[in-house]
């Protein structure tokens, strides 16, 4: 899968997620840009991306995370 | 997508569920069924929260819709609950329910029950989902000396009793406690849960006291462990999610979690189904009767698809046992459908264990809403088990109401998904349930003496009818809780009331309260209607008055209205007075104290009509029953 690809699965999710309709994607995208987005639906979010990917997230990695370009990057890197 | 955790009997969610739930909320009345469609399905987390959000949204047409029973629930625990919380009210949909859902602040459960002034106090919840996980209870940690090991699970078992007790004391309401789900790390190996005070044994022990008390008392329970043991405790626990955000099992589990504890309250409401109906060809036995004869259809006999549908039977039979009723629909000529229970060996179903028996060429839905006329039952209590996708389309699309599992192809599952589904979920098990199933047999010889003797009351005197008519006492109770959660046709005032509440009517003094069973010369009907009065020093107020529609016509009204009247007299009063209060299920009881002698007292502020009988004018007339 190229990144352009993984972004379009992780929008989609995020869509699911926080019931929002059209996420504008940059890389830049974080929590303090979506009010739905909090701490337990960081949760879901992260539980979904490890499901639709099949991939794992280890707490340190999680706390390393940004924004969501960070995210797609380590979705990318997980999937080889 | 065969994997429990997926709610399998379920169809999957379609893939525009998100559009096609905007749609419905902005439909308003008119996407109520939509919703409830989209609330048919599996839905994961995210698809509940949205859901669950929906129903907030459109509470108020929701509730108009009058197909929705309202509960209302508090959630109060020891560790993050949003998530379950989320996920209530969008799963208590496909359950018949529209839930309320309050969630008590973060790590404040016991005080917030223990408080009778808490935020619980406003709220008036129904019920109270208590979620104590085992750190809470002080079983997170081993405690290797026998003695204490005893006393820690004993204080931990008093701490969730004690809460159960404090919520029905403080607020009225039924408290839902939950057994603590297994930890698969061993401290010493196989030994462990026969060691006492390892956690594996504090958390055994304390499960079993749990279960044991709690069925004891018919009191609510959702069994975590058990499901926990079904999901498999390595994908059921998330230690990652519970160090980081003290929620006590993976995401993934919570639709099936929520699912379980609704089927508890549907339960507690009277919501559960009442009747399996099944289909025959390769559902009851493995070929087609009509095209491969008795000799060619396979059952039993060692084959992998005979012994599969053999399983079929045997589930079957053994929920007859336990009070549900079963039914065949089946598209076929009727002398063809019925030689597999008349000539096969190895049939475990016999003609007798089938209550109503379909086979002819009809639509299936049809013939299931025939079927539910027959039991004097909603549609809304059916299951429908059939092999054939077609066949179960055909119904979920004409009859939306009715449980249809989504079973595939293989025999195998058939069992395990019609189980795992839930839908017969008991919360008690009274003698009539026991029964019921030969009450349904001699509901149907009663009906054939009917057609024999052409006059009615020769008829009613015929039918050699005793009728007892007693106080509620602790043998009646969980049958009363029942018929006053289930009866909605023959109810005058639709007030629901768990055990808890039968049991507290018993010891209130000014509560006049009747249980009557009927039987005659077919067998015994059981309880068959619950009446309770207030009495005052002038006017006994009538607060339920409901009986089971099964003995509609046999004037069991009027011998109630006897007892009633009679003591009413002897107690000094002068008068009675009944109240009517409309439902959407109950118009068959608008003259029913009308039909008594009573006068029309005027009409209700919220709706309603009130009736008065001066008991200076009641009289005594014969009724056709022996009276004990």
């Amino acid at each position: 899968m190229n990144r352009d690809e993984i972004i379009e699965n992780v929008v989609e999710i995020m869509e699911d997620v926080f019931d929002l309709d059209d996420v504008a994607y940059r890389d830049a995208l974080n929590a303090h840009d979506i009010e739905e987005w909090d701490s337990l639906s960081n949760i879901r979010f992260m539980v979904a991306v490890e499901g639709r990917f099949n991939i794992r997230f280890s707490n340190r990695e999680l706390e390393a995370l940004q924004n969501v370009g960070d995210l797609v990057d380590m979705v990318q890197q997980k999937m080889g | 997508m065969n994997d429990i955790i997926d709610l399998p009997w379920l169809l999957a969610a379609p893939g525009d569920f998100r559009a096609r739930l905007k749609q419905a909320q902005a439909d308003g009345g008119g996407g109520v069924d939509a919703m409830l469609w989209l609330a048919g399905h599996a839905l994961d987390v995210s698809q509940l929260a949205q859901m669950g959000r929906a129903v907030d949204k459109c509470r108020a047409d929701l509730a108009q819709s009058a197909r929705l029973r309202p509960v209302k629930v508090a959630v109060a625990g020891t560790h993050t609950l949003d998530v379950i919380v989320g996920a209530l009210a969008g799963t208590a949909l496909r359950h018949g329910m529209l839930l309320d859902v309050f969630k008590v602040g973060y790590g404040q459960g016991a005080q917030a029950l223990l408080n009778p002034q808490s935020e619980l106090a406003d709220y008036r919840p129904d019920f109270v989902l208590v979620a104590l996980d085992e750190h809470a209870l002080g079983l997170a940690r081993p405690v290797l000396e026998e003695a204490a090991a005893k006393a820690t699970v004993d204080a931990a078992v008093d701490h969730v009793l004690a809460l159960r007790d404090a919520a029905l004391a403080n607020f009225g309401a039924t408290a839902i406690v939950q057994t603590i789900a297994p930890r698969p790390e061993p401290l010493f190996g196989h030994r462990d849960i026969g060691q006492p005070g390892t956690v594996a044994w504090l958390i055994d022990r304390f499960n079993a006291r749990l279960r044991e008390t709690l069925c004891a008392s018919d009191g609510l329970l959702v069994d975590t462990a058990a499901i926990a043991s079904t999901v498999g405790l390595w994908r059921w626990h998330d230690p990652l999610r519970w160090h980081d955000a003290k929620l006590p099992f993976s995401l993934d589990a919570v639709p099936l979690f929520a699912d379980h504890v609704c089927r508890v309250l549907a339960a507690a409401r009277g919501l559960s189904r009442k009747c399996l109906v099944l289909d025959l060809d390769n559902t009851l036995w493995s070929g087609v009767i009509g095209d491969d004869g008795v000799e060619g259809i396979k059952l039993g006999q060692g084959s992998a698809a005979g012994e599969a549908h053999l399983a079929v039977q045997a589930f079957a039979a053994d929920l007859r046992q336990r009070g549900i009723v079963l039914a065949v629909c089946s598209k076929n000529e009727e002398a063809a459908a019925l030689l597999p229970f008349q000539r096969h060996d190895e049939m475990l179903l016999r003609e007798d264990h089938i209550a109503v028996f379909v086979a002819n060429w009809t639509d299936k839905a049809s013939n299931l809403r025939h079927i539910a006329e027959r039991l004097n039952i909603g549609v809304d209590a059916l299951v429908f088990l059939d092999d054939n996708p077609a066949e179960r389309a055909q119904v979920r699309r004409e009859l939306p109401t009715v449980a249809v599992p989504e079973v595939g192809d293989e025999p195998s599952d058939y069992v395990r998904l019609l189980a795992m589904a839930g839908y017969f979920e008991a919360v008690g098990f009274a003698e009539e349930d026991r029964l019921r199933a030969e009450m349904y047999q001699q509901n149907a010889q009663r009906s054939g003496a009917l057609q024999k003797i052409g006059n009615y009351d020769e008829y009613l005197a015929s039918l050699e009818m005793t009728c007892t008519i007693r106080p509620f006492d602790e043998l009646g109770r969980t049958r009363i809780s029942q018929l006053a959660n289930k009866s909605n046709q023959f109810n005058l005032t639709t007030r629901r009331y768990t055990v808890a509440d039968i049991a507290a009517f018993e010891g209130d003094p000014e509560a006049f309260t009747l249980q009557v069973r009927l039987a005659d010369r077919f067998g015994d009907n059981g309880i068959i209607s619950v009446v309770i009065f207030r009495r005052g020093p002038e006017e006994w107020v009538c607060d339920t008055w409901l009986m089971s529609c099964r003995v509609l016509g046999r004037r069991v009204e009027e011998a109630v209205l006897a007892t009633v009247a009679h003591a009413a007299i002897a107690a000094g009063a002068s008068r009675l007075v009944g109240e009517y209060l409309p439902t959407a299920k109950n118009v068959l009881v608008e003259k029913h104290f009308e039909k008594l002698g009573f006068d029309f007292d005027g009409d209700l502020p919220e709706g309603g009509t009130r009736w008065v009988l001066a008991l200076d004018a009641f009289q005594t007339i014969n009724l056709p029953f022996r009276m004990e």
